[in-house]
């Protein structure tokens, strides 16, 4: 608008009503970005997150291996089924193999986190690039990346990762995360896809056109920025779906073996009959992390959500 | 309205044997990737439990004939793409001689039931939730209380499941810990074992619903915001409608559309999350089948059964691809999405 | 064109009505003070740029403000009944009897998921209930011939139909229960130039045959003045001038109505389109005095002091303007030309 920038001229011709001219946004704490969902859900990931770091500083995770503990202790001020108290020594109990499970959680949570944001972030390349030459390139190749998400997105990844996980036996933290972020792609490339070729009808990008830009010019300068609220929900959104398939195998026993995970020690528990001789610490205390890690998570993504549709912020008030 | 554009049949219906076939194949090509084969393996560890096998290398052979293993790599593909299409996937290799496929047919229809039950309750349930999360006639005091349902609703089901059979089986004695129906109770059309497959059923039913209604009330919400923007809602509110009618004709009409591609998305997440509720529950199902096979290392049954979880889900996302047309009337003339 | 006599009787009255958006950072304005009168069988324009209230104003007759609007202060008068006080289930019943509405954006005016046909019999039924069948096809058949639509519309969807057939459903909805009160908000905007001619020929027929009263809410000044009896100006949440469309166009008494009849383009006269000079005043924090000082070409010293109030300057015609100044002799005369 041209009234606008005329703006101290008219003002000092108006002097008289002087109304103070604050448009766009009200002040610099009015961002979508600080509201109450979002930070409370990123506040219990990193509190999780700290914890698990910090615990390592201060605990001894060498307690997180077989035997080198007293056999299924419970957390201290409880007592186990044949009358054990919990001692200092191992304040949430321990396990029947001898593992404390302080130490267990606390190497075990990164490690889950970690599963989930390798695949998620891969999956999330691999749907970056796609989305962007299906979108931008079209033509033939278009028709190719669509009927690959197409084919791919209904398969229970659960299943086929069940099978890769069975023949494979022992895997690592990484080719897990890698197998599922094989999973991961299409999401973040249909969503990606759909913004890119509404963005190429706007205004801003046929004018970056018209003056001559290159096309990656427009596709990471002019285009890229406009997604970052839709590329961090795709994130989010893929990183809980990535954790969910790991806790998934892990508590089937296809996890990894080497390094402890929450997945793997409910399945621990669940094969030790653990619910049955009620060592509740056992499985529940991973499966209370994780619901506190999902339940960030889903804060994080509502909180997202409005960012990248105002309709719902107002709506929620 | 009520005709499927033939373009759209075509490409849905490619999409759909494309999925299978290449399921199928991934299927078959992942083991063939791995340092030996299963029947060594198995036969391996037969060995090493019953300390010796009189002619191991024999029965190895023997085997691998039946199994086919000897032929050419593409003609053993053939031969296992024409068992994937008359549901043949061999022998049981912990049970054998049973077949994966009588195995299989024993643990379908637990699955089936459950996941029908459980999926449309969660379906229904979750978008009426959402549909009142925003319409402006319900009372407060739902919408206040609302969220706090939503708990459940980030958690993986697995959890739930756990939670719930420590709760509800374990500390309160309320539901059986496992199975799908008493143990004493003779399989068939009696109201016993009506009674007793709905008293198992409960609480895996009740793991699946919790996790998963929140997921389409909160999509259901969104949409239902949208749509409350619309100009239609607007003049229908000029028109004096009633206010119920509005929401049910006007509103979760329209709002509804998104959620019902949405819920074809989402069944393989769906199944997943059962496969892993029937595991924990120890439900007859698909589920436990597949963790009886990953434990006694049984590949042929964690095939076939991945095969079937994997062809069922698809045909359900076709029947609902197919069945969208007839829902949405605008589709008929766009021809394919 | 209009009979001026004193007996004419009211159809809508709107008094004081004042329509406030909420916003972070104070309330927003959006109608403020705004009374007219609306006689039986007239037509009533709006005009005014974007944002001036207009539509705002004709949601707010109709009641249908949503959060964060919300109407503050006013009385809205149809049949003697003050709308506002109604109950929800009251107000509901008069809606579309009474008061109908032709909307601005016909394009998504219609339910995508029900038939025509549905659409019509759902506002006749919960009206006057149930029907037989034949009977309520023939009369939303009637509706459709009234407003020159083919009767093989009638099963067919939204999306299935034209812009300007949509209008013309969105014509027929309006007058299928024979209200009082019909209002048409920017009911032609959307339409090309030549649908939007017969769209508008098609609303004053309907309207000369069913002697409703009507209210045309639009930013195109040269339109109006061809399809309504009188001329509301409405500028940033009031209403600058009121008058019948001759006194408007041979002596407009507001600053801002002459500029708006300075932007009509005319076939007969070149000229270069003026454009209004100034900035608009922050919705949330108006100024004190006349609303329209900031980009007013002739502002006073009592203009920024306190605000004009509408006066009538001569039968039919009210200004809100400092410059019409009374006179000894008890008429009404511009300072401009009288200094």
């Amino acid at each position: 608008m041209s009234d606008a920038q005329m703006t101290s001229e008219a003002l000092e011709t108006a002097d008289a009503g002087k109304p103070e001219r604050t448009m766009g946004r009200f002040n610099k704490w009015d961002t979508p970005w600080l509201n109450g969902k979002l930070l409370t859900g990123a506040g219990i990931i990193l509190a999780i997150l700290v914890m698990g770091l910090i615990g390592r500083l201060v605990w001894d995770t060498e307690l997180a291996f077989t035997g080198s503990s007293p056999l299924n202790l419970p957390p201290v001020g409880f007592e186990n089924n044949r009358g054990q108290v919990g001692e200092w020594a191992h304040p949430l109990g321990t396990e029947n193999s001898g593992r404390d499970m302080l130490a267990v959680l606390l190497l075990g949570t990164p490690n889950t986190f970690l599963i989930g944001a390798i695949a998620a972030a891969a999956g999330m390349g691999i749907g970056i690039v796609l989305g962007f030459s299906s979108g931008f390139i079209g033509g033939w190749v278009d028709g190719v990346i669509r009927l690959a998400a197409d084919v791919t997105i209904t398969i229970p990844a659960l299943m086929v990762l069940v099978v890769i996980s069975a023949v494979l036996r022992q895997i690592d933290l990484v080719t897990m995360a890698l197998l599922i972020a094989a999973f991961a792609w299409q999401s973040p490339t249909r969503l990606i896809r759909s913004q890119v070729l509404s963005m190429k009808e706007s205004g801003y990008v046929r004018m970056a056109k018209l003056s001559g830009a290159s096309t990656i010019d427009i596709m990471f300068k002019e285009m890229l920025p406009n997604l970052i609220p839709y590329l961090f929900a795709s994130f989010i959104a893929g990183a809980t779906g990535a954790i969910l398939a790991a806790v998934g195998l892990e508590t089937l026993g296809l996890g990894p073996q080497r390094v402890p995970t929450l997945g793997g020690t409910i399945y621990d528990a669940i094969s030790a009959a653990a619910l049955l001789r009620n060592m509740w610490w056992w499985w529940g205390l991973p499966t209370v992390l994780l619901a506190l890690m999902f339940v960030g998570l889903l804060l994080v993504n509502l909180g997202l959500d409005e960012i990248a549709n105002p309709r719902l912020r107002k709506a929620s008030k | 309205m009520g005709r499927i554009p033939a373009g759209y049949l075509f490409r849905r219906l490619g999409i759909f044997v494309l999925t299978i076939w290449l399921a199928a194949t991934v299927i078959w090509i992942i083991p063939r990737l791995a340092p030996g084969d299963p029947i060594s393996a198995m036969v391996g560890r037969m060995a090493a439990s019953a300390g010796f096998i009189e002619n191991a290398d024999a029965i190895i052979e023997g085997w691998q004939e039946r199994f086919g293993l000897n032929e050419p790599l593409f003609n053993q593909y053939l031969r296992y793409l024409w068992g994937c299409l008359r549901f043949d996937f061999g022998y049981s290799l912990a049970s054998f001689p049973t077949q994966v496929s009588t195995l299989i047919g024993f643990a379908l229809p637990w699955t089936i039931g459950l996941l029908l039950l459980a999926v449309t309750i969660t379906f229904i349930f979750g978008n009426f939730v959402g549909a009142i999360m925003v319409w402006s006639h319900t009372p407060r005091i739902i919408k206040a209380l609302i969220p706090f349902g939503l708990v459940f609703t980030s958690i993986p089901t697995i959890l739930a499941a756990l939670l719930l059979l420590y709760v509800f089986a374990f500390l309160l004695n309320a539901f059986p810990m496992r199975g799908a129906y008493a143990l004493g109770v003779e399989p068939g059309l009696s109201w016993d074992f009506i009674w007793t497959v709905i008293y198992h059923g409960t609480l895996p039913a009740l793991a699946i619903i919790l996790v998963s209604f929140g997921y389409w009330a909160l999509g259901m919400r969104g949409m239902m915001i949208t749509v409350e923007g619309e100009d239609y809602i607007q003049l229908a509110k000029a028109k004096g409608l009633k206010p119920f009618h509005i929401l049910y004709r006007y509103m979760v009409r329209n709002a509804i559309l998104p959620q019902i591609t949405a819920f074809a998305l989402a069944l393989g997440t769906l199944v997943s999350g059962q496969i892993l509720v029937e595991y924990i529950f120890g439900y007859p199902g698909m589920g436990k089948l597949i963790y009886d096979a990953i434990i006694t290392q049984d590949f042929a049954v964690i095939q076939g059964t991945s095969y079937i979880v994997i062809l069922l889900t698809a045909i359900a996302v076709l029947i609902v691809d197919l069945a969208y047309p007839f829902i949405d009337p605008r589709i008929s003339l766009k021809g394919g999405r | 064109m209009l009979d001026n006599s004193p007996q004419r009787t009211a159809a809508l009255e709107v008094k004081g009505l004042k329509i406030y958006y909420e916003t972070p950072a104070g309330d927003v304005r959006a109608v403020d003070d705004v009374s007219f009168t609306l006689y039986e069988g007239e037509t009533l324009g709006f005009v005014g740029e974007s944002g001036c209230g207009k539509s705002t104003a004709s949601m707010g007759i109709l009641q249908l403000i949503t959060p964060p609007g919300r109407i503050v202060a006013g009385e809205v008068r149809l049949d003697g009944q003050n709308l506002l006080e109604l109950s929800e289930e009251e107000l509901r019943r008069q809606r579309w009897e009474k008061l109908s509405l032709i909307p601005q954006g016909a394009m998504n005016s219609l339910n995508p998921t029900m038939r025509i046909s549905a659409q019509f019999r759902d506002v006749i039924q919960t009206h006057e209930g149930k029907q037989p069948k034949a009977k309520l096809k023939q009369r939303i058949l009637d509706l459709f011939q009234t407003v020159g639509l083919p009767a093989r519309i009638y099963s067919m969807y939204p999306h299935e139909l034209s812009g300007g057939m949509k209008q013309r459903v969105c014509i027929a909805m309006g007058i299928a229960l024979n209200p009082k009160v019909i209002i048409a908000d920017e009911a032609t905007s959307a339409l090309d130039v030549v649908v939007q001619r017969v769209v508008a020929q098609t609303m004053l027929k309907v309207k000369k045959a069913l002697g409703v009263s009507m209210i045309m809410i639009g930013h195109d000044m040269g339109l109006m003045a061809q399809m309504v009896d009188r001329i509301a100006v409405m500028y940033a949440g009031h209403i600058a001038e009121i008058a019948t469309v001759e006194q408007m166009f041979r002596r407009p008494g507001h600053p801002y109505s002459q500029v708006l009849i300075d932007s009509v383009p005319s076939l007969t006269e070149r000229q270069a389109l003026r454009v209004v000079e100034g900035i608009t005043h922050d919705p949330r924090n108006p100024p004190k005095g006349c609303i329209f000082q900031l980009r007013c070409p002739h502002a006073m010293d009592v203009c920024r002091r306190e605000p004009p109030e509408r006066r009538e300057i001569e039968p039919g015609q009210e200004v809100a303007c400092h410059l019409w100044q009374r006179q000894p002799d008890g008429r009404y005369a511009d300072v401009r030309q009288s200094a």
